[in-house]
């Protein structure tokens, strides 16, 4: 279905997340995360850049695989995106919901 | 303070109605343990509030030199599906219990000293049971370092004295 985030149509699922990555850029990474009710900082970009590089590469994401990155650890992904944030983080960076259990 | 009318385009937020999930533990099997931190942590993947009450045999997840070393039951135990006899001979547990933590290795499921490292800085708890803890001869120092509190019933019971909060014994 078609959603306006940032005064732009884009394509999402029932649960938000963008249908096509490529449609993504920072104002719409702004847009759906102020729905999330974050205010995103560079700090987030780094986050959201990895987690579309991974996504890239084919990676299952896990919150284990996040923490063991190096780009953020575990403690401040969750400060970063608060209640819940693998799927939060992956709504506002454009890839798919991940279907992690850990 | 909220207001009465509605936002024209509501947020995709609502109100949660499970906030808080406590769990016990009274098992040392693989299964038990990885159930319990599952669930625990998945809450907290959610933003769900999230807590483990680790009781008798349950406290073997956190004692550091067992940890990493839980079996899974290889007799009284259908679902392995190996004749009690058989799951009976020395080293049998043992073997099955190694390759039952490989198998979980190969989908990146955490050991239990790292899961409990993973799932504390999610920000989830971890207490263990007064009474089993005399039981063992166990004191905190003998415990994982990063534990919350050691608790009486009581005590585990008045935590739960929130709306939202859901129990349950793994």
């Amino acid at each position: 279905m078609e959603a306006v985030i940032a005064n732009r149509p884009v394509e999402v699922n029932e649960q938000g997340y963008l249908l096509d990555m490529n449609q993504w850029d920072k104002e719409i990474a702004r847009g759906i995360a102020l729905e999330e009710g974050i205010e995103l900082t560079d700090r987030h970009f780094e986050v959201l850049n990895y987690l579309r590089k991974e996504q890239e590469s084919g990676t299952a994401l896990s919150i284990r695989r996040v923490g063991k990155s190096g780009v953020v650890d575990i403690k401040e992904f969750y400060a970063l995106f608060p209640e819940g944030p693998l799927k939060k983080a992956s709504r506002i960076a454009g890839i798919p919901k991940p279907a992690s259990c850990i | 303070m909220e207001t009465v009318e509605a936002p024209a385009k509501a947020p995709t937020k609502k109100e949660k109605k499970l906030r808080k999930i406590m769990i016990i533990n009274s098992k040392a099997t693989i299964d038990s343990v990885y159930a319990a931190l599952i669930l625990a942590n998945g809450a907290r993947m959610e933003g769900i509030e999230s807590e483990i009450f680790c009781t008798f045999f349950g406290l073997e997840m956190l004692q550091k030199d067992k940890m990493d070393h839980l079996h899974v039951a290889t007799v009284g135990n259908p679902g392995l599906h190996i004749p009690t006899m058989i799951g009976g001979l020395p080293g049998m547990e043992t073997l099955a219990s190694t390759m039952m933590r490989k198998e979980m290795d190969k989908l990146d499921i955490p050991p239990v000293s790292e899961f409990l490292e993973i799932y504390k800085a999610s920000g989830g708890k971890v207490f263990a049971c007064k009474l089993a803890m005399e039981m063992f001869h166990l004191e905190k120092k003998d415990l994982w370092d990063d534990l919350d509190e050691v608790l009486t019933v009581g005590d585990f019971y008045n935590r739960a004295d929130e709306e939202g909060t859901q129990i349950i014994f793994v």
